[in-house]
């Protein structure tokens, strides 16, 4: 066999690396454009999960910096994640607002009772609209939201300790110092 | 004898390379047929209703199930409503057993074929296992159909 | 701590992979022999805090440590106890812990048996094992920790092992896959140990032999498994639906069976040395595409994990390395290789060769279609399209069948040279007496198919074909019963494994061609016949596990006025997670499998039912089964037991 041929299947392995890479950027979920950032939260009138009788619009979650964590009875992940949101409700101050996603409110209700609620309310999302508003992908994904009502972060995935301390507390001290401030 | 197990050497590797060749052709020139029939295409909602679909492919169309719209007929027949959740939404008839994760609300995909009237004829409809993540076609609908945020295509 | 302590295993086993990887193979460098004897010892090591760190997780998981963020997202309190451990490999990080274990396994293994390799080929094959064990370990330590901790404060309650996982099928299934995927590590380090060292002889393809044969073996279990899960688990009777993760386990298998015919041709005769070397890296290739195909996301499939881009691009960076050094290395090193041996164009090494080029150019086939909606997208910015069954249906089928004719025919065959004359004699009657039979049977038992003829026709002919091979084996011993038992154990693997080929094909055509399937709206009293039984459907009830709520079906089942079966379709609602899932009731029999399943509820205690009659079903995994069998077998032959005494031979043999 000449030399040339050899190099065939390393050819052929060069073009299969490139599909893969190209596809597997094209895939990627934590690639997803984030231009809701610094855009004010997308409008919504959606029913209280606690309350049906309430509806709650993108002004309920105006007034003070806030999180806004979306989650679901059907995400594992979000069991995960309930306790760390349950230590900020009971260390910090700060407002934490469910979109409870896709989701059956009964079965949410039960969840809640469950694991606990470290949420002052819960949005009913039922069809899913305002998580696309959102350009949710899954859940949970976590918004950090200023008094304004304008989207400061965005969090894909569970919010461990660290990610709170790391992430969250720089954006939320500067945010509440420019709120001193002005 | 040496002589002769060259020579046999080199008929033998021509006989080769012709029944490679030949089978190469005949595999491409059979792969290439197969995939120009059997690819079905993805469209969304909102290019079904504006036409840009073939009628009379298979295709496969997908969204979410617009709530109150799943109907049952006689049998099994069922119809339900597929939307992008912004302006398009396309009727979808399909015959049968639904998956166990199909439910109003829900983002699925249905393969099948689109009448002249605009109705989708499913012959399967799938919904993923995985309730966490919808399917992608069905993400990418949802985010193309919103123009905040034009950049989502870029996502696909 | 436990958690902790199997962390700390891993670190370790780090360590110890990545002195595996570099001692050894400078030790043939330097030619310092004490270095390269460590490659005996250092397997024992990684095996051990692998394998400690691997139960650690199992005592994670067994003791319900919901801290461990692994444990808590797969397990449940409710959960039986053999679900508990098997949960440990339910999802990425952990079935990558025990694919990791397996592959320190599979190095201890190699490092016990190779006594008889010259000290720097054990050296260099071990070193090549090395640097796999360290990518594999380093990879679940930085993209995939299944110790990871969600501390200080953990949820009271696990969130519970997938449902569709909670199965015996799904307790072994993954571990003989992984076997299998793993295992085709071996000829893969041998092959690249044999470039580095410039010697290219046969000895080397001896030794790969046996190893390809078990590992090949392991792997048939594991896709038969698979498809026997998909049958009775997934709800809706099929048995494979060419879907991107059972591909990326089908690829290697047939690479893997190419590379087992080659290797046979390689060791017999010394010829398509190259080739042989290059399957042998194609082959666990493929192994390393799949895991990249299953646990990246790119394609989306029913199996397929969740998706991590840092996951992917690891492991698709370390296999763009391990291939792509590997193929440059062949490249380099491969051009020096030569075929001794002549053949004639009918020989047994003609035909072993067009098989070759018939499994590649199958398996060829199979990657275009998984990964061409990966391309297509990638080609017109992001245009969905999706590649079904139909497309392989249409490309792999008829290879498939020519392979299949081409089976019957290769044993046959003699090495160096068969006239045609005699084998045409010998086949032609074989032949036509199968299609006779064939026709007969598939006619009166069924109905006139034509397809379907020709495949029995095939099947047949293999079997009849085995059998006259066996035959003419014994035929001129005086013993015939003494000579019998003494055959090598070697050609009974390939009979067997060939009539379980034949044995699957033939559940595979029956199933595809003479099954019914019938979805209908049933009230309770209703009866719905097929295939001469009678499906009464007798309403539903509630019933209760240990983690789910369900709809139970009830549908007697009689043939002429006589009863049959009663069988108990499920529909059930998962507790902790809320899923829902079909449990099909099956009633089987080595002829024909009932199969009832329960759609959802329709209206006024009306439900959707599907029954199937699927003739022959079981064939196919029996038939998988006989395979693997064979495959084991041919290792136990006294050839490789006695491999210690040809010891002189592998260290005598030419370069």
């Amino acid at each position: 066999m000449n030399r040339r041929s050899l190099l065939i299947p390393l050819g052929v392995f060069g073009v299969l690396v490139l599909v893969l890479a190209v596809g597997f950027t094209l895939k990627d979920p934590h690639l997803l454009p984030s231009q809701m950032i610094n855009k004010p939260f997308p409008a919504f009138t959606l029913k209280s999960l606690e309350n049906p009788n309430r509806t709650l619009t993108e002004a309920d979650i105006k007034g003070k910096v806030s999180l806004v964590n979306v989650w679901a009875t059907w995400c594992a992940n979000c069991v995960i994640e309930n306790p760390e949101l349950l230590r900020i409700r009971r260390e910090t101050d700060l407002p934490i607002y469910g979109i409870n996603y896709n989701d059956d409110p009964a079965e949410a209700i039960k969840w809640l009772a469950h694991y606990k609620s470290p949420y002052d309310f819960n949005i009913v999302d039922h069809d899913g609209r305002l998580g696309i508003d959102l350009g949710v992908y899954g859940a949970p994904e976590t918004f950090l939201v200023d008094a304004n009502g304008v989207i400061r972060l965005r969090h894909v995935g569970i919010v461990s300790r660290e990610d709170f301390e790391d992430k969250f507390l720089p954006a939320i001290r500067s945010l509440t110092q420019e709120g001193a401030g002005s | 004898m040496k002589f002769g197990k060259m020579k046999s050497h080199r008929r033998n590797r021509l006989l080769l390379v012709l029944l490679a060749i030949a089978g190469t052709g005949t595999a491409v020139g059979l792969v290439l047929m197969a995939l120009n029939k059997n690819i079905n295409l993805f469209y969304a909602p909102a290019e079904i209703v504006a036409g840009n679909a073939p009628v009379g492919e298979t295709i496969r169309a997908g969204g979410m199930v617009v709530n109150g719209s799943v109907k049952r007929g006689k049998d099994l027949d069922v119809s339900f409503v597929i939307s992008d959740l912004k302006s398009s939404e396309v009727t979808v008839r399909y015959s049968g057993i639904l998956p166990d994760l199909f439910r109003e609300g829900q983002g699925v995909i249905a393969r099948g074929v689109l009448r002249d009237d605009g109705v989708f004829v499913a012959d399967e409809v799938l919904a993923k296992h995985d309730e966490k993540y919808m399917p992608p076609e069905v993400a990418d609908v949802l985010a193309d159909a919103h123009k905040d945020k034009p950049q989502a295509g870029k996502t696909l | 701590m436990i958690a902790e302590l199997g962390h700390f295993c891993l670190i370790l086993a780090l360590g110890l992979a990545a002195c595996l990887a570099i001692i050894p193979a400078l030790g043939v460098r330097l030619g310092n022999e004490s270095w390269m004897r460590l490659s005996a010892s250092l397997p024992i090591g990684l095996f051990l805090f692998v394998g400690m760190s691997f139960a650690c997780l199992a005592s994670a998981f067994l003791t319900d440590d919901f801290s461990v963020a692994y444990v808590a997202r797969n397990s449940n309190t409710l959960l039986p106890v053999y679900y508990k451990f098997s949960a440990l490999w339910g999802a990425h990080e952990g079935s990558f812990l025990l694919w990791s274990l397996i592959m320190a396994g599979w190095t201890l293994a190699v490092s016990l048996f190779s006594g008889a390799l010259t000290l720097d080929m054990r050296a260099r094959v071990l070193s090549v094992m090395g640097v796999l064990s360290f990518g594999f370990i380093l990879f679940l330590l930085a993209t995939s920790d299944p110790f990871e901790r969600s501390l200080p404060i953990y949820p009271s309650e696990g969130r519970d092992l997938n449902p569709l996982l909670q199965d015996f099928g799904l307790i072994v299934h993954p571990p003989m896959l992984y076997m299998g995927y793993v295992g085709l590590s071996v000829p893969f380090s041998f092959a690249i140990a044999t470039l580095l060292s410039g010697r290219l002889d046969s000895a080397w393809a001896r030794w790969s032999r046996p190893w390809t044969n078990v590992a090949w073996s392991f792997l048939t279990i594991g896709i038969t498994l698979g498809s026997w899960w998909a049958y009775y688990e997934l709800g809706w009777g099929g048995w494979w639906f060419w879907d991107a993760v059972e591909n990326a386990s089908f690829m290697p298998w047939l690479i893997g069976t190419a590379l087992i015919h080659s290797l046979a041709a390689t060791e017999k005769r010394g010829v398509f040395k190259s080739w042989t070397v290059l399957l042998a890296i194609f082959a666990f290739s493929f192994s390393m595409l799949g895991a990249f195909l299953v646990r990246s996301g790119v394609l989306t499939s029913v199996h397929a994990f969740a998706v991590d881009p840092e996951r992917g691009l690891f492991i698709l960076a370390f296999l763009t390395i391990v291939v792509g050094s590997s193929l440059t290395l062949y490249a380099v090193k491969a051009a020096g290789i030569k075929s001794v041996a002549g053949f004639d164009f009918s020989s047994r090494e003609m035909f072993l060769l067009a098989n070759n080029v018939l499994l590649v150019v199958a398996t060829a086939t199979v990657l275009l279609g998984t990964l061409s909606p990966l391309a297509y997208e990638a080609l017109t910015d992001g245009r969905k399209i999706s590649v079904g069954p139909p497309y392989f249906n249409a490309v792999f089928v008829p290879i498939a069948l020519l392979l299949f004719a081409w089976m019957a025919l290769s044993p046959a065959t003699t090495w160096r040279r068969t006239p045609w004359a005699r084998l045409w004699k010998r086949q032609v009657p074989i032949l036509i007496g199968s299609a006779i039979v064939a026709t007969a049977l598939v006619w009166l038992l069924a109905s006139f198919e034509f397809v379907a003829i020709f495949v029995v026709t095939i099947c047949l002919w293999i079997v009849a074909g085995l059998l006259l091979d066996v035959a003419r084996a014994l035929g001129n011993k005086r013993d015939r019963i003494a000579a019998f038992f003494r055959m090598p154990l070697s050609m009974y693997g390939m009979w067997l494994a060939h009539l379980g080929i034949a044995v699957s094909v033939l559940g595979i055509v029956t199933t595809i061609y003479f099954s019914e399937e019938k979805d209908v709206r049933l009230e309770e009293g209703m009866v719905v016949e097929m295939a001469g039984y009678a499906f009464a459907f007798e309403g539903v009830t509630q019933g209760r596990g240990p983690n789910y709520l369900s709809d139970v079906g009830k549908v007697r089942v009689t043939r002429d006025g006589k009863d049959v079966v009663t069988l108990f379709p499920e529909k059930r609602r998962y507790m902790s997670g809320g899923s829902v899932m079909t449990e099909a009731a099956i009633d089987p029999s080595p002829f024909r499998d009932l199969y009832v399943a329960l759609g959802e509820s329709v209206d006024n205690g009306a439900w959707a039912v599907r029954v199937h009659y699927k003739p022959l079903v079981r064939w196919i995994w029996w038939g998988g089964i006989l395979v693997a069998f064979g495959g084991f077998l041919t290792v136990a032959d006294k050839r490789y037991r006695a491999i210690r005494v040809k010891r002189a031979m592998a260290v005598g043999a030419p370069a």
